[in-house]
């Protein structure tokens, strides 16, 4: 016998004695013992050398040799392999490359080998010990929130309190800037946004799915009833029922229609975690099943990363700039700041929780010496935190005031003119067009004032101010971007202007930037931590950012979809409904990417008959959503499956419900603001970077289950559950992501999973990373820690210049040259909205320009509805006869107008829908314009779905879907025109959408708004 | 003897309502034997923020005003208890004990502040006992300071003498002191939610073009005295804050050069004047 035979023997008879050890030792384990009867063959195919494992009723008993008839053979091809393969720790390089190479195989029922295989894997881990006991009793454990990292604490199986984390005496210090003579340094905590700090109540839901659910009226042998999607009730389930139908319709799309039959969906959100994040277990599992993918938009980044791509480039950021050093240089260098469509105290960075706010409250202190001024049609919570001047153009119309400032820096010389020689490009085109040389309007602060509201004396006395000082502009949450005034119609034109605005006064030079101190702290950027971009275990190459970085560093099984029909987001409903629909791509490799115009369907694909969609937030977060209500109801979709926490919005128009569970019930491991991808090094929006181990504070409520064992589950049906895990479980995922980061060098695994978190120290002060565009401004190679745009991008030599054809900055662009768009012509025009004054009879019908931003409390839908305590905060839901509504903001004068008061019930409507609010006049907007967050949780028609008013707060039904431009897939809806009147009760509001689908007549001067009496 | 007391700066109050929630999550579902019952889900402000829209146009701003209870040395609701249910503890923390409260709803009228809740399913009158289970603990801060971002929320533990000290030289108010209850919740920068401004802009043509006018002296006067002077800034700007409401007629008086304008004006809440062109 040789070595490699005994030492497989060996190992063997050791895992034999191992498993019956930990069942002795562990209830959980011997348990799991019990749920499986079978025999399993452990051999190597070379040496017919091997052992078995038999378990009856939870006793294993095993013995060396070959067993005749297993019910599971997992074969080496040789002992050697085995050897190797099965001796700790577990080299994952290794095992995936033997299964590619059929040098490790696996036999038997799919379910047996998978159980088997998780089996020996948690005969590993289930011995691990999570979380610190408090003095008091209570176990206190770390996860993770879209707004920030949390201890939780638990008592008796319930979640008792959730705080943020505020750090101890063996937490690194923060660091320090030094700046006019002052010093600023963070807290040691963390901090979060109000839906972080909301989490609790949300966990603890009454509207949590805890079972899965079938629609009553659903027969997928008889009567499928499509049409009663939103309307019919539903009846529980079983999940083997549940995961049997599902698998059924997967397999019977496949067969009976094709590639492409099913669709899958999901919000541009998830609860946090690596590995459960959509880029990672849904991924794996979509492609592994071959979807049809529904191909997003850019949603927060529109106007960047169509329009301002083309000035600067930074494709792989969406079209946001790099932001490194400027919360330094900003301290130290600059001397005001324009907040222009930029609210980051209410989106809190996206991810950010309240880190930035910590440092924007430096900018109170008078010796600082910072200005801040503020552009937004809503004075907003930035401009009420910061105190400086308000300007409030029109929604939608601040693109001719920023014209309008340019064109007083080119009247008064209060512009950086060797920058623009040296540094730019077709500066003199755009200037011809400022001064009406090219069409005989000069763009003057009057001008902009017949468009905006804003008074040509405040313009000019703004652009003055600005030509002499040195100034960060911020445009958007992030102050280079994201939200803002780029998710309207004229978005594009916006974040143009932006870039050239900047681009004037010598971007890069010392005090000259993009930036609101929300992004740019000075940490570590070289420790590495994956952020959920880069797609967890997804295994996708394509659709993730995997290959950057965690695919070398995590090896694991690629996957890849066999379909490659795409169905563009915004236009969803009609490549459902209609059949067909035309799209244009997201795609951050080039700025060439965005021109690849696609349609669907693909050639030789089967259109999207089935649909297994994520969550329920498209209703509230698309435009014109009773379009989505006609999809759902359309005879063209033959099954829908929603995976939903929650019973809210589309989980209502499924045929089938499968109940996921929290982050706080499922382990995870995740970084704060750990973005990744087109996010990269998000943590820069942190005072700290924090790394959390998300243990499982409590079961899953309910039968409610973990996504990955959802996916797991059906992959079992599909023979693919061993190609889906790769054999092994939740926590091993957890484990692989912690060993492929840095984490192993700074903690143990051991004491990570019990204190659950990590602070990574901040970067010494003479390490920290350069400041953004310093390298442009000063002619070097781009010294700034990242690396894009991609290598064959640079024009001259690499590191050299910006990705724009020319390295430069380009006010007239190239790319636009190149790519003929009239409505993005290559020097960036004002061309009003096509919603808004200037749109006649519809203006005249609906007079009030309607803001839909980022909310301040939800986190799009999360955190809203569900009985949660946000409902009690006066400013995002209020109670009115028993019910929450949602609250519709508008200028005093107009609600006394209309005879409207506080908090009463108030009907916004367009020809679009209806939505009833509640009212809250308010001086913080100008006349003709009113606010309403975008996003409620809760989509509640009155009666018929589509024909009746909703009072849940989707006000997205009213929002137009047509994009910006024509050859853009870009999301316009963040201003519509709608009218609002006292809600006199009745329900019924006939959408635009069903009149047309129905061809009835539109009532005159009411056009689709036919009112019955309420019920 | 020290006591516990908690400070809140008005100006650095952003409404995020963490402190509210931070409550919420602390009380809601959660019974601590001897200092609370369970807090309804709904219905109860324990942390209730109070906002005041000042001034009109592009001249406006909003104040936000966090209140709770007020923990009062003289507590009017600990006159009216029965049977021991409100205890006033040697820490200065007041607890309406829900083991011996239940039935008495004449608390909930006794406080001013409207900070005693009534508990409808629990029979129980409710309030914020200062987090006093988790101070028992060790804990040296609230859960609505622990989440207050900016630090607008401070939990100090003092002599009273040292306290009062303290109000002295920060110039700390607390909530409706002529009602002598003696809260121990005190208030830094009350006045930007409790007084109001007068402000306008000013601006001059020239040539046929307008500007704003930066440098005019501005003279406020009320029965002919000038009582506050300013100039406006470069965006024509000028404000005068810290008015009583209701205080009755002002004149502005707006010179620039050689020209002189003057506004009356009746202040009941904060008025922007709008433009005032030379």
């Amino acid at each position: 016998m040789n070595l490699s035979v005994t030492t497989f023997s060996l190992i063997l008879a050791g895992l034999g004695r191992l498993l019956k050890y930990k069942a002795r030792r562990h209830p959980a384990f011997r348990a799991r013992l019990k749920e499986r009867d079978l025999t399993a063959q452990i051999m190597a195919r070379d040496e017919r050398v091997g052992r078995w494992f038999r378990l009856r009723g939870g006793v294993l008993t095993s013995r060396r040799g070959i067993h005749p008839a297993p019910d599971v053979t997992i074969a080496f091809k040789t002992a050697r392999l085995g050897a190797s393969m099965l001796m700790p720790p577990i080299d994952w390089l290794d095992q995936i490359n033997a299964q590619k190479d059929f040098k490790l195989t696996v036999e038997g029922e799919e379910d047996l080998t998978n159980w088997f295989a998780q089996t020996i894997m948690m005969s590993q881990t289930v011995g691990w010990k999570f979380g610190t006991r408090m003095p008091d009793g209570t176990m206190r454990y770390c996860n993770m929130t879209n707004g920030g990292p949390v201890f939780v604490y638990v008592r008796d199986g319930r979640i008792v309190r959730m705080t943020p984390i505020d750090f101890d005496e063996s937490d690194p210090q923060p660091w320090t800037i030094a700046a006019r003579g002052l010093a600023f340094t963070p807290p040691r905590k963390t901090t979060l946004a109000p839906h972080g700090q909301n989490a609790k109540s949300i966990v603890y839901s009454p509207d949590r799915l805890l079972t899965p659910m079938k629609r009553v009226d659903f027969d997928p042998d008889g009567a499928r009833n499509p049409q009663n999607r939103g309307k019919s009730g539903y009846v529980a389930i079983s999940w083997d029922e549940a995961l049997d139908l599902v698998t059924r319709e997967i397999k019977r799309c496949k067969r009976d229609h094709g590639p492409g039959a099913i669709a899958t969906s999901h919000g541009s959100h998830h609860t946090w975690g690596n590995i459960g994040y959509y880029l990672s277990a849904l991924y794996r599992f979509a492609n592994a099943v071959g979807m049809t993918r529904v191909h997003h938009n850019p949603d927060s980044w529109e106007g960047w990363y169509w329009g301002a791509v083309h000035h600067w480039g930074y494709t792989l950021r969406v079209g946001q700039s790099e932001t490194y050093g400027t919360v330094e240089d900003c301290l130290q260098n600059c001397d005001m700041i324009v907040f222009w469509a930029a609210d980051p105290e209410s989106t809190s960075g996206s991810y950010g929780a309240q880190e930035g706010t910590v440092r924007r409250q430096w900018l109170k202190d008078p010796r600082l010496g910072i200005k801040v001024v503020h552009v937004d049609p809503y004075f907003n919570a930035s401009a009420q935190f910061l105190p400086g001047k308000w300007f409030a153009p029109r929604p939608t119309t601040s693109v001719a005031m920023a014209m309008a400032i340019a064109y007083v820096w080119i009247q008064e010389g209060l512009y950086d003119k060797e920058y623009v020689r040296t540094h730019t490009v077709g500066f003199d085109a755009w200037k011809a067009y400022l001064t009406g040389e090219e069409d005989g309007i000069a763009k003057t602060p009057e001008w902009q004032e017949a468009e905006t509201g804003v008074p040509a004396k405040d313009v000019r006395a703004l652009a003055r101010e600005w030509g002499g000082k040195r100034v960060y502009l911020a445009p958007g949450g992030w102050g280079n971007g994201h939200g803002g005034a780029c998710r309207n119609q004229t978005g594009i034109q916006w974040a143009r202007v932006m870039v050239c605005l900047t681009a004037m006064q010598g971007l890069g030079k010392p005090g000259v930037n993009m930036g609101n101190l929300q992004w740019g702290c000075p940490l570590d950027f070289n420790f590495y931590f994956p952020g959920y971009a880069d797609g967890g275990m997804s295994g996708d190459l394509e659709n993730t950012s995997m290959p950057v970085e965690l695919y070398q560093r995590m090896p694991q099984l690629p996957s890849m979809n066999s379909s490659f029909q795409r169905i563009p987001r915004i236009f969803m409903p009609e490549a459902i409904a209609d059949g067909k629909a035309e799209g244009w791509p997201w795609i951050g490799k080039s700025i060439e990417h965005q021109f690849a115009k696609f349609a669907y369907p693909a050639p030789g694909h089967s259109p999207a008959k089935m649909l297994y969609k994520y969550g329920g937030s498209m209703l509230s977060t698309m435009n014109n959503t009773n379009r989505h209500v006609r999809m759902y109801q359309s005879e063209n979709l033959e099954f829908v499956v929603n995976q939903s926490i929650w019973f809210e919005g589309e989980a209502k128009f499924a045929d089938l419900i499968l109940p996921a569970c929290t982050n706080f019930e499922r382990v995870d491991i995740s970084e704060w603001a750990g973005l990744g991808g087109y996010g990269h090094h998000g943590q820069q929006q942190l005072n700290h970077r924090v790394i959390v181990f998300q243990a499982p504070a409590i079961a899953p409520l309910g039968q409610s289950k973990s996504d990955y064992w959802i996916f797991n589950e059906i992959s079992k049906r599909l023979g693919l559950a061993n190609y889906f895990s790769e054999g092994v479980n939740e926590i091993d995922w957890v484990k692989r992501l912690f060993d492929a980061s840095d984490l192993p060098k700074a903690i143990s695994w051991k004491q990570f999973i019990r204190r659950g978190y990590y602070v990574v120290p901040a970067e010494k002060e003479h390490l920290r990373a350069p400041v953004s565009f310093r390298w442009f401004f000063e002619n070097r190679k781009k010294d700034v820690p990242e690396a894009q745009p991609l290598p064959s991008d640079y024009t001259e030599e690499y590191l050299r210049g910006l990705q724009t054809q020319s390295g430069k900055l380009e006010f007239e662009c190239s790319s636009l040259k190149r790519f003929v768009d009239p409505e993005r012509p290559p020097i960036v025009k004002y061309e009003p909205s096509w919603e808004g004054p200037h749109s006649g009879e519809r203006y005249a019908r609906h007079p009030l320009q309607m803001l839909t931003p980022h909310a301040k409390y939800s986190y799009h839908t999360q955190g809203d509805g569900k009985d949660s305590f946000l409902l009690n905060i006066a400013d995002h839901r209020v109670l009115v006869d028993g019910y929450y509504y949602w609250i519709i903001r508008l200028n005093a004068e107009d609600a006394a107008e209309r005879g409207i008061g506080r908090h009463d019930l108030v009907k916004v409507y367009n020809d679009r829908g209806a939505v009833i609010c509640a009212a809250l006049p308010t001086q913080r907007l100008p006349r003709g314009v009113c606010h309403g967050y975008e996003s409620s949780a809760v989509y509640d028609p009155m009666g018929e779905p589509g024909k009746s008013v909703d009072r849940g707060g989707c006000l997205n039904l009213l929002t137009p879907e047509r994009t910006q431009t024509k050859t853009t897939h870009s999301l316009a809806g963040a201003n519509a025109l709608v009218e609002i009147e006292p809600w006199d009760g009745r329900t019924a509001h006939m959408s635009e959408v069903f009149a047309r689908m129905e061809k009835a007549p539109l009532p005159e001067g009411l056009r689709a708004a036919a009112l019955v009496p309420a019920k | 003897m020290t006591k516990w007391n908690l400070i809140i700066d008005v100006a650095a109050c952003t409404n995020c309502n963490l402190c509210t929630l931070a409550a919420m999550d602390e009380y809601v579902g959660n019974d601590w034997p001897g200092v609370a019952a369970p807090m309804p889900k709904h219905g109860h402000r324990w942390v209730d923020i109070l906002q005041k829209e000042r001034g009109q146009g592009t001249m406006i701003d909003v104040a936000y005003l966090p209140t709770l209870c007020n923990h009062c040395d003289d507590a009017p609701c600990a006159k009216a208890a029965r049977d021991g249910a409100v205890e006033k503890r040697a820490d200065g923390i007041v607890v309406i004990r829900p083991d011996r409260a239940k039935g008495q709803r004449q608390l909930v009228e006794a406080c001013p502040y409207g900070h005693v809740w009534w508990n409808e399913e629990l029979q129980l009158p409710q309030h914020w006992p200062f987090d006093a289970h988790l101070i028992d603990q060790g804990w040296q801060q609230t859960r609505g300071q622990q989440s207050c971002p900016t630090g607008a929320m401070r939990a100090v533990r003092l002599s009273d003498d040292e306290m009062e000290r303290l109000a002295r030289a920060e110039k700390l108010a607390v909530l409706r002191p002529e009602l002598g209850t003696r809260p121990r919740v005190y208030y830094r920068n009350l006045d930007r939610y409790t007084k109001c401004f007068i402000g306008g802009t000013v601006s001059a043509e020239s040539g046929g073009v307008v500007d704003c006018v930066e440098g005019a002296r501005i003279r406020l006067l009320k029965d002919g005295q000038c009582i506050a002077q300013a100039a406006s800034d470069n965006y024509g700007d000028f404000r005068f804050d810290g008015l009583d409401e209701d205080s009755g007629p002002y004149t502005v008086e707006v010179t620039a050069g050689a020209v002189t304008r003057a506004r009356e004006a009746t202040l009941g809440q904060s008025l922007s004047l709008g433009e005032i062109r030379l």
